[in-house]
């Protein structure tokens, strides 16, 4: 890793959603705030800014990761996918957008995108994963309009309809 | 689709949402997703860290210097600015969105600060240096009552804000002649519900027509609007204020957002640019607004067979520092229910309000519902006990039979039918089986329980209820105030596409959807050929005071006004249409997309073609049809009538009802409750979406079991703030809450044009007593305080403790300790160093400069990384009872930015040998700011390190070796004592610390404390999991680059 100085904006590239992007900041620059302020992709929501809620939840080299506990310089050289790139095609939702939808998986939609981003690299590491272990996996994230039943009868289906066509 | 019969309505249909393409992929625009001036400025906001104190003195001047800051305002420039906002009740109290001449709560704004970013911004929080003169702080409601209780508002004369009696019927009688009669205290907690979003303001200002423009995630109600636009000294029309299309949840917590649309916008003026805010966790968890916490006792005459003749309630309500609008609406949302789902005849009230050093109430989920459930249904539990009688048989002979029921503090109760709803939630929710289980448990000795609680769930607030808190003579003097205006327009474009705008500012509930279905079924469209636009801006939209997103007011009052609108604009297209198709307007029929003959579907015109006409061709309008391209329609229930001289209030239009049956086990090891069912019964009239439907219930339920079991905004005595982070405001997940079984009974609402009633508040007032009658069921308690935390419930498990706890209060954050060490070296030289400002200095951890001010003073420069936060504190030491060189005590205080403490340790030197000494060392010190607030878990093995640091280099120092030794043989025991341990103990290891891993320090204490160890010595140590991101965690959040 270069060199940083504190006062000093430097160059952050990385790949975004498949495109590559780049962008200024200072070292202390947040990566969710890089994302949403510099880069202009506000899919990705700010909630606790401590890594609890999970709503800024991104994934990183294919992981998910908290993004308003990272700094923007580290993501220097990563491969970064958020929410925006989650659907096969701006009219299309992806399969389990689409389980969202029809189960209300969601309401305000404000956590939405930490979910989602969590669950997509979940149910791909573990396309067999059992109601508990999703349920854990979603513990990580803190939803206030659902109670979270909702949720859990969107990811199920999707595990399922993904399990079936793995290819959706 | 069969043309001749008219479609299936849309409306009652699970169909997916208009909303949930965008929010689905990132494109829903909620408020910092919006597009901004480019020459906007962002603010920060200083907030007090002490709960009550003077300022004696604001330094803003290295603030105002630093590169790309536009301005700092204090408290004298808002009161420059602005005025107070209008409070509520007569009392000689003001109420400033910030500090003034004192702090009185933990998070009250004290300077903003407007910079080129938000992080210089933040960066120039740290450089304003304010003098605090502490004051004694109270807490408890009752407390704040003694009369020498701290006084916050010294126009008050005392912490009482308003105290008003209601007697209905014959109170007095009923109690003087009943058989028994039985009462009940209870305490109910801060909580509140958290939107994930937090606020946000953006505001601007013309200075040549004197007026604001502001954005803000405000959720109403808009007679807000008012309050804001007198506290700007503007006329209504110089405030337009704009919400965004999405809010990411509100709850009613929204509500809270106006003080800082006040600030914003003042700062706006100052700045001479528009000015955005938004808010983070810390401050919305310390400083955004939650329920109130309030203190009862209600006392029921009963008859032998079970039958309440009379309630007496005394109720103290805690607003916190100030009474902000419009409390104190909490204690009076629900005045004409406070007989509940009874029929009661005799009714006595006192209403007190107090003020404390805590945050501000206002609006949230339930409000005020919980407050009073929570004592009445854990009376009518009480009550079967008293008897011996069946909880059930309590709830039956008392419920209200006959609609529409007027209850004796004036609420008209529309429709309902509670006691077939009681039966099908005991017959559907299989009460037997749970019965029988309960059986079984207890057979093998454990502890299992069933609650029930029967809630009135009243919805569409009258906007006049709030007047009870004035006197009848004080009402007459204001003017009347009623009604719940709810607005609905919708238009027709010159190719006959429809578009809807409501004033309901939602926040997640899906108005779009199910207005998209209203009108659809009046139109005979399909729901996608309707556009809903659910956002505000009162400068272009109709809108009414009562306007927004709250008192559950949607589906009776916004969706039904919107069906109104509809029908009205359907009425004229069928004029324009029946002349065309040569029959009568009666004889139309909308449907598909067309607009036919009932007798001859042939006989049929496009509804776009007729709902252009009144483009295209006015002319050909019939007699008597003015225009059909918009209708805007204005709907108040004329049941909504104002307070009258007998103080009788219909507080709301629509009750819905509900049941609700919860069947617990309470673990006898761990105190962890275990859900065996929860079944949950309502009457919310006519349902328009079942989907969204179980949503309401499904969220309004994970908050209700938030509030029973886990989330309290906690506070210790000295006003500290102790709940900063969500790791120590604990909100469910989704391995805690569990699955509620939603069942149904619809009586329709023959006061609102769909027949709907309220659905999204009423668990929050059902489900955190009924989890509570089922855990004093289990375990066959009198009294029981939320949140029901295992630690609350070891003491009805387990035997006392062997070892006695350290007494204190809980909420007290406070650290002690004690240690020795031993060095070579004799007791006078370590004497003298102690002594010895130099040496001080190189022995203290992170000390700049030591100045001694007299023999026995210091003063000195501290840098103290307490976790991963470091932070400068400045720090006197005062030097007492000296007994050279055997002991001496260390009195200390210490102040930056990240907060504070103040603490004394004894320091006793015994010659071991000669040229061997100990030194031994005890210690006490409470720490509070915002390093209280949000680092609590951390302090224990910090206090520790720095501590055994501070041992070590003095040991080191004593034999002469600067460098090398860095750990002495020390034996340090930390002991935190408090909320901390209670927090501890409460934490599910399992589940809720699940989520918290990745993230945050693992406390391990709480696994380790058994009987033995009593859960002390482990309580303080800490596991940095990832340090790496613990590094991080924090920083932002506690304003440190």
């Amino acid at each position: 890793m270069p060199r940083l100085t504190a006062d000093r904006r430097h160059t952050v590239r990385f790949t975004l959603n498949g495109r590559a992007v780049e962008g200024e900041a200072e070292p202390r620059l947040l990566l969710v705030d890089f994302l949403r302020h510099v880069l202009g992709a506000t899919g990705t929501h700010v909630g606790c800014e401590h890594g609890v809620c999970g709503a800024c939840t991104i994934q990183i080299d294919g992981d998910p990761a908290r993004a308003c506990i990272m700094l923007a310089v580290q993501a220097d050289g990563a491969d970064i996918r958020t929410v925006e790139g989650l659907a096969p095609a701006p009219d299309r939702l992806s399969v389990l957008q689409d389980c969202f939808r029809e189960f209300h998986g969601l309401q305000c939609g404000f956590c939405t995108p930490g979910i989602l981003m969590s669950l997509d690299a979940f149910l791909r590491a573990q396309p067999d994963a059992t109601e508990p272990e999703i349920r854990t996996m979603l513990s990580g994230h803190l939803c206030r309009c659902t109670g979270y039943v909702p949720i859990m009868a969107a990811a199920l289906a999707a595990r399922d309809r993904l399990k079936a066509n793995p290819d959706a | 689709m069969d043309t001749e019969s008219p479609q299936a309505p849309w409306l009652g249909r699970s169909i997916p949402r208009t909303e949930d393409a965008a929010l689905l992929t990132g494109r829903g625009r909620y408020f910092d997703d919006q597009a901004v001036p480019t020459n906007t400025l962002h603010a920060a906001i200083l907030r007090s860290p002490h709960g009550h104190a003077s300022i004696t003195a604001v330094d803003t001047g290295k603030a105002a210097a630093l590169a790309g800051v536009t301005a700092v305002l204090t408290g004298a420039d808002i009161q420059a600015l602005t005025t107070s906002l209008v409070v509520g009740v007569k009392a000689p109290i003001q109420c400033w969105p910030i500090a003034t001449d004192r702090v009185r709560y933990v998070g009250e704004p004290v300077a903003i600060v407007v910079a080129k970013d938000r992080y210089i911004a933040e960066d120039a929080l740290d450089l304003i240096e304010v003098t605090y003169a502490p004051l004694p702080a109270v807490i408890d409601p009752k407390a704040a009552l003694e009369p020498d209780a701290p006084i916050l508002h010294p126009g008050l004369n005392g912490n009482l804000a308003s105290d008003r009696s209601f007697r209905y019927g014959d109170p007095e009688t009923a109690f003087a002649t009943a058989a028994h009669t039985i009462s009940i205290e209870t305490t109910y907690p801060r909580n509140a519900c958290t939107p994930i979003e937090t606020y946000g303001v953006l505001a601007e200002y013309d200075p040549g027509t004197d007026a604001y423009d502001v954005m803000a995630n405000f959720q109403g109600p808009f007679s807000i609007h008012a309050v804001i636009a007198r506290a700007l000294k503007v006329p209504g029309n110089r405030l337009r204020l704009k919400t965004p299309a999405e809010s990411g949840g509100s709850f009613g917590v929204k509500q809270g957002v106006f003080p800082y649309i006040v600030l914003i916008a003042a700062a706006a003026k100052v700045a001479n640019c528009p000015v955005k805010w938004v808010e983070d966790r810390l401050e919305h968890l310390a400083a955004s607004a939650c329920a109130t916490n309030r203190v009862t006792t209600l006392k029921a005459a009963v008859t032998n067979a079970g039958k309440i003749l009379a309630l007496d309630w005394d109720q103290i309500e805690d607003c916190g520092a100030h009474l902000r609008a419009p409390e104190p609406a909490t204690l009076y949302r629900m005045h004409g229910n406070m007989t509940g789902a009874y029929d009661i005849r005799h009714l006595a009230i006192r209403n007190r309000v107090v003020l404390t050093n805590k945050m501000p109430t206002g609006l949230n989920r339930g409000f005020g519902g919980p407050q009073i459930y929570f004592p009445l249904e854990r009376l009518i539990q009480r009550i079967a006990k008293h008897l011996s009688l069946d909880p059930l048989d309590v709830i039956r002979r008392n419920l209200i039979q006959t609609f529409p029921y007027r209850t004796v503090s004036g609420a008209l109760l529309d429709s309902g039918d509670y006691g077939t709803s009681l039966a099908k939630a005991l017959d559907q929710g299989g009460h037997a089986e749970l019965l029988k289980r309960r059986d079984q448990a207890r057979s093998e000795g454990r502890f299992y329980g069933i609650g029930y609680a029967a809630v009135v769930e009243p919805s569409v607030s009258n906007m006049g209820y709030i007047t009870a808190v004035l006197t009848p003579a004080e009402r007459a003097k204001a003017g009347p105030k009623n009604g719940a205006q709810a607005t609905a327009t919708i238009s027709l474009d010159p190719v006959g596409a429809v578009s809807v705008h409501v004033s309901s500012v939602p926040q997640g509930q899906g108005h779009r959807t199910v207005l998209s279905q209203v009108v659809a079924d009046v139109f005979g469209l399909r729901p996608g050929d309707i556009r809903v636009v659910t956002d505000l801006d009162t400068a272009k939209d109709a809108w009414s005071i009562a306007s927004g997103n709250y008192a559950s007011r949607f589906a009776p009052a916004v969706a039904g006004t919107t069906h109104l609108a509809a029908t009205r604009l359907r009425d004229k297209l069928a004029r324009i249409a029946a002349a065309q198709l040569n029959i009568p307007a009666e004889d139309t029929i909308f449907a598909n997309g067309k607009i036919h003959a009932r007798s001859n579907p042939d006989n049929a015109v496009s509804f776009s073609r007729i709902a252009a006409a009144s483009h295209w061709a006015p002319g050909t309008l019939p007699a008597g049809v003015d225009q059909a391209i918009r209708e805007t329609v204005f709907w108040t229930p004329p049941e909504l009538t104002a307070p009258n001289e007998a103080d009788e209030v219909n507080s709301s239009l629509c009750h819905g009802f509900i049941f609700d049956i919860c069947a617990v086990e309470v673990d006898r090891v761990t105190g962890e409750l275990q859900f065996d069912r929860y079944v949950t019964m309502h009457d919310c009239g006519r349902v328009l979406h079942p989907g969204m439907v179980a949503g309401q219930i499904t969220g309004g339920f994970a908050h209700a079991f938030g509030a029973a079991t886990l989330e309290e905004h906690s506070y210790g005595d000295d006003g500290s703030f102790q709940a900063g982070t969500l790791a120590d405001y604990l909100i469910p997940t989704a391995m805690e809450v569990p699955e509620p079984i939603i069942l149904h009974h619809e009586t329709l609402s023959p006061f609102t044009p769909l027949g709907s009633k309220g659905v999204g508040e009423g668990n929050c007032m059902s489900t955190p007593v009924c989890i509570a009658n089922a855990v004093a069921d289990a375990l066959g308690l009198t009294d029981i305080t939320l949140p029901i935390l295992p630690s609350r419930l070891t003491e009805h498990l387990h035997p006392p403790e062997r070892t006695p706890i350290r007494h204190v209060k809980t909420g007290e954050r406070t650290l002690f300790g004690e240690g020795s060490t031993t060095v070579d070296a004799p007791r006078e030289k370590i004497w003298a160093m102690l002594l010895d400002p130099a040496e001080l200095a190189a022995i203290i951890p992170g000390a700049h400069s030591i100045e001694k001010t007299s023999e026995t003073a210091f003063r000195a420069q501290v840098t103290l990384g307490i976790g991963p936060v470091k932070g400068t504190y400045r720090a006197a030491i005062d030097l007492s009872d000296l007994r050279p060189p055997e002991s001496v005590t260390l009195t200390g205080s210490a102040t930056g930015a990240l907060g504070f403490g103040q603490g004394s340790g004894r320091v006793t030197l015994t010659e071991v040998t000669p040229g061997r000494t100990t030194i031994a060392y005890q210690y006490e010190a409470e720490i509070g700011g915002k390093i209280a607030s949000i680092g609590g878990r951390l302090l224990d093995g910090a206090a520790r390190m720095i501590i055994g640091q501070f041992f070590a280099a003095l040991a080191a120092r004593a034999v002469g070796a600067r460098k090398g030794l860095w750990w002495a043989p020390t034996t340090a025991k930390v002991t935190t004592v408090g909320a901390t341990i209670a927090r501890a103990t409460a934490v599910n290891v399992t589940t809720v610390m699940a989520r918290l891993v990745r993230a945050t320090p693992r406390r391990t204490g709480a696994a380790k404390g058994g009987p033995d160890k009593p859960g002390h010595d482990g309580v303080g140590d800490v596991v940095q999991e990832k340090p790496g991101i613990l590094a991080r965690l924090l920083r932002r959040l506690l304003g440190t680059k």
